[in-house]
């Protein structure tokens, strides 16, 4: 039973940082109806901002989180909203795909070039001291972790439903057009929803590092997780990502420890075969209506 | 006139230095990049040092040596690759590649050429090919392991153990070498836990481990995985015992698992932490004034293969890589007539290699050496 448990908590607080990266994916279709695949490497890259941040500027790590944020966010955010989606997207949501995956080559190249290939290693967050619950040695990193993320997730609901921004954000997400008409800063909206993707990548990047250490191909393993979470949640719904996130998490430690570790990486594929022929939108995901 | 200034100047130009093949190319094939890029990068640095200190002692037979980089990307089949380009452009030796998994494919190309090739994989397989042109720089897991059963029975005394690796060559070999020991000691393996290469998330290996409770548990993996193991251990508050072989209380290692690597223990073929030992002292302290970081056993290692390779063609008088095989197996070199070896090492009629070696465990956030195993 300590073992089930032991288990299953350590894949809810890996699988609720997987859930931040998933958001990413839905939050970046809303705003532009792509899929972004870098996302895995703007998981990747902020802690490499936090260890320049401390390494060549000499700051404190907690200075330095906020220096790797405020770069992410101007970074992963606005730059690539700037420079790489507007320019990009009215050539089509394709060639914006495929821009995404250029990206994600750039910024792993980048990273290897200037910070070698080398894993390095990185701070955490919280204390790593384990503590007994009902006979499972958790720590208080993975118990914090669980709770940053969902934490997260519930603010991001409350802000996009209960405040007039949020609201705004959705209603240029759903249809600028009309958005526009009624006074909507659409373009800001926009910006607003990279600018929160790049934060919570970030976020993302903060803790799961201590335990992936920093390293340039991160960003392979988080971003395929994190994009099969989000399918399997449902691609249009923050709380499909944070529900997709969690079983990922939950099923990849269960099957490592009770059925074989040997074929753990195939089980988030396999899941997303079944999740695709069974419900097609994802397990908390809306059908989108078209028109022919 | 004109037909003899041609002449004169075609001799010149035969005459002249930068005509006569002046240097010794050699292919330096290594993991510079992908998991094994910690271990590549060390042997690399390692070989720098040796190739500048062998250069400055006049190079082999009075040539230079030259060195090309060839990155395999930690990827057997571009290893293997690699390996052909170096040998295409004239390699007459190579020196690499450290991932069991890689040798094992590319020491074919260097057989079919008769090229002298040193390497730093330990799977036992390698030497058990009957491949007369591969010679370790380092023991092989058939030689280190067994090293490490005196520890678990006499000193550890545990009747049960653990055993988790990464499923890849060198994982494999170690695995079961260690399970054939266990065997012999009568003590029995209650957990027999495989990784994947690369892993990141180990909080269900170090479950089972945990569930099974064994008295010690014996880590055999990479670097960055041994890492990411002990923080996952300690994490889940694992608290037999963890005893690995080379990598466990590497410096990378240490530098990345933090704290988690304190008490780690493991025995190393060779340590740049046995500083008593006067020519590791020597290598570990350039290295360190060179690079700015302490050294890993694999720069040892690409150290000592870079010098092997000038003594034993100097003994053989010419670049001959058939001569240069019947020459190092079966052949000792010591400390006192060849320094730079670093310490008595033998090589057997498989290219296995046989020296001293050394127990150490992690104190204060650094590998102490906590006892020495004679050669076997």
């Amino acid at each position: 039973m300590s073992q089930f448990l032991q288990v299953l908590l350590s894949g809810l607080a890996t699988g609720s940082i997987y859930a931040l990266a998933a958001i990413g994916f839905a939050l970046v279709w809303q705003a532009a109806h792509t899929v972004n695949f870098a996302q895995g490497e703007f998981v990747m890259v902020p802690a490499f901002f936090v260890l320049i941040g401390m390494g060549f500027f000499g700051m404190p790590f907690w200075l330095a989180l906020g220096f790797g944020l405020v770069v992410s966010m101007l970074v992963l955010g606005y730059a690539f909203k700037k420079m790489i989606v507007e320019p990009i997207l009215p050539h089509g949501g394709i060639t914006l795909i495929i821009a995404t995956m250029a990206l994600a080559i750039l910024l792993k190249e980048t990273v290897k070039e200037f910070y070698s290939a080398e894993a390095q290693p990185f701070p955490a967050l919280f204390s790593n001291t384990p503590m007994n619950f009902f006979g499972a040695a958790v720590s208080m990193q993975d118990i914090l972790n669980l709770l940053v993320s969902l934490g997260v997730v519930v603010l991001l609901t409350l802000f996009l439903n209960r405040t007039r921004t949020g609201r705004c954000m959705q209603a240029a997400a759903q249809n600028p057009a009309v958005a526009e008409i009624l006074g909507v800063d659409v373009k800001r909206m926009v910006l607003y929803t990279f600018l929160i993707n790049a934060a919570l990548a970030a976020l993302a990047s903060f803790l799961i590092t201590p335990v992936y250490l920093a390293k340039f191909s991160n960003g392979e393993t988080i971003g395929l997780i994190a994009f099969i979470a989000a399918i399997v949640g449902g691609f249009n719904q923050i709380r499909g990502a944070l529900v997709g996130g969690l079983l990922v998490g939950v099923l990849d430690n269960l099957t490592a420890t009770y059925v074989t570790a040997q074929y753990r990486a195939a089980l988030p594929l396999v899941l997303l075969i079944v999740i695709i022929l069974v419900r097609p939108q994802g397990i908390m995901g809306t059908s989108e209506g078209r028109s022919v | 006139m004109k037909k003899s200034l041609i002449a004169v100047t075609a001799a010149l130009l035969v005459a002249s230095p930068a005509y006569a093949q002046d240097t010794v190319k050699i292919g330096m094939v290594a993991e510079l990049s992908g998991a094994g890029a910690p271990a590549g990068t060390n042997w690399r640095d390692g070989i720098k040092i040796a190739v500048e200190e062998i250069n400055a002692a006049g190079g082999i037979l009075k040539k230079k040596v030259e060195v090309t980089e060839y990155d395999t990307q930690t990827d057997p089949q571009v290893s293997r690759a690699m390996v052909q380009k170096a040998i295409d452009a004239g390699a007459y030796a190579i020196w690499g590649t450290i991932y069991s998994g890689s040798t094992m494919v590319n020491m074919l190309v260097a057989q079919q050429n008769s090229t002298p090739q040193f390497v730093g994989s330990e799977a036992p397989a390698i030497v058990q090919k009957g491949n007369p042109f591969v010679y370790r720089t380092s023991s092989g897991a058939q030689k280190g392991v067994p090293a490490l059963t005196p520890y678990f029975k006499n000193t550890l005394k545990a009747k049960k153990v653990g055993v988790a690796w990464v499923n890849n060559e060198f994982g494999k070999g170690g695995r079961n070498v260690f399970i054939d020991e266990m065997k012999k000691a009568g003590i029995e393996v209650v957990a027999d836990v495989a990784s994947e290469q690369a892993q990141t998330d180990y909080a269900s290996d170090v479950a089972k481990l945990k569930q099974a409770n064994p008295e010690a548990v014996f880590v055999y993996m990479n670097q960055e995985e041994s890492a990411r193991f002990l923080i996952e251990a300690k994490k889940q508050a694992l608290s037999m015992p963890l005893v690995g072989e080379v990598t466990l209380t590497e410096a990378k290692v240490i530098e990345l698992a933090g704290g988690a690597a304190e008490g780690a223990i493991a025995h190393v073929g060779v340590t740049a932490t046995a500083t008593d030992v006067p020519g590791i002292g020597a290598f570990a302290k350039k290295f360190e004034e060179t690079f700015k970081r302490k050294p890993t056993h694999d720069a040892i290692k690409g150290y000592v293969g870079a010098w092997a390779t000038k003594y034993v063609t100097e003994m053989v008088g010419k670049f001959d890589g058939e001569a240069f095989s019947k020459k190092i197996l079966g052949l000792c070199l010591k400390v006192a007539d060849h320094p730079k070896i670093l310490l008595d090492t033998c090589w057997d009629k498989t290219g296995e290699m046989s020296r001293p070696s050394f127990m150490v465990q992690v104190k204060n956030g650094s590998p102490v050496v906590i006892g020495t195993v004679p050669a076997n």
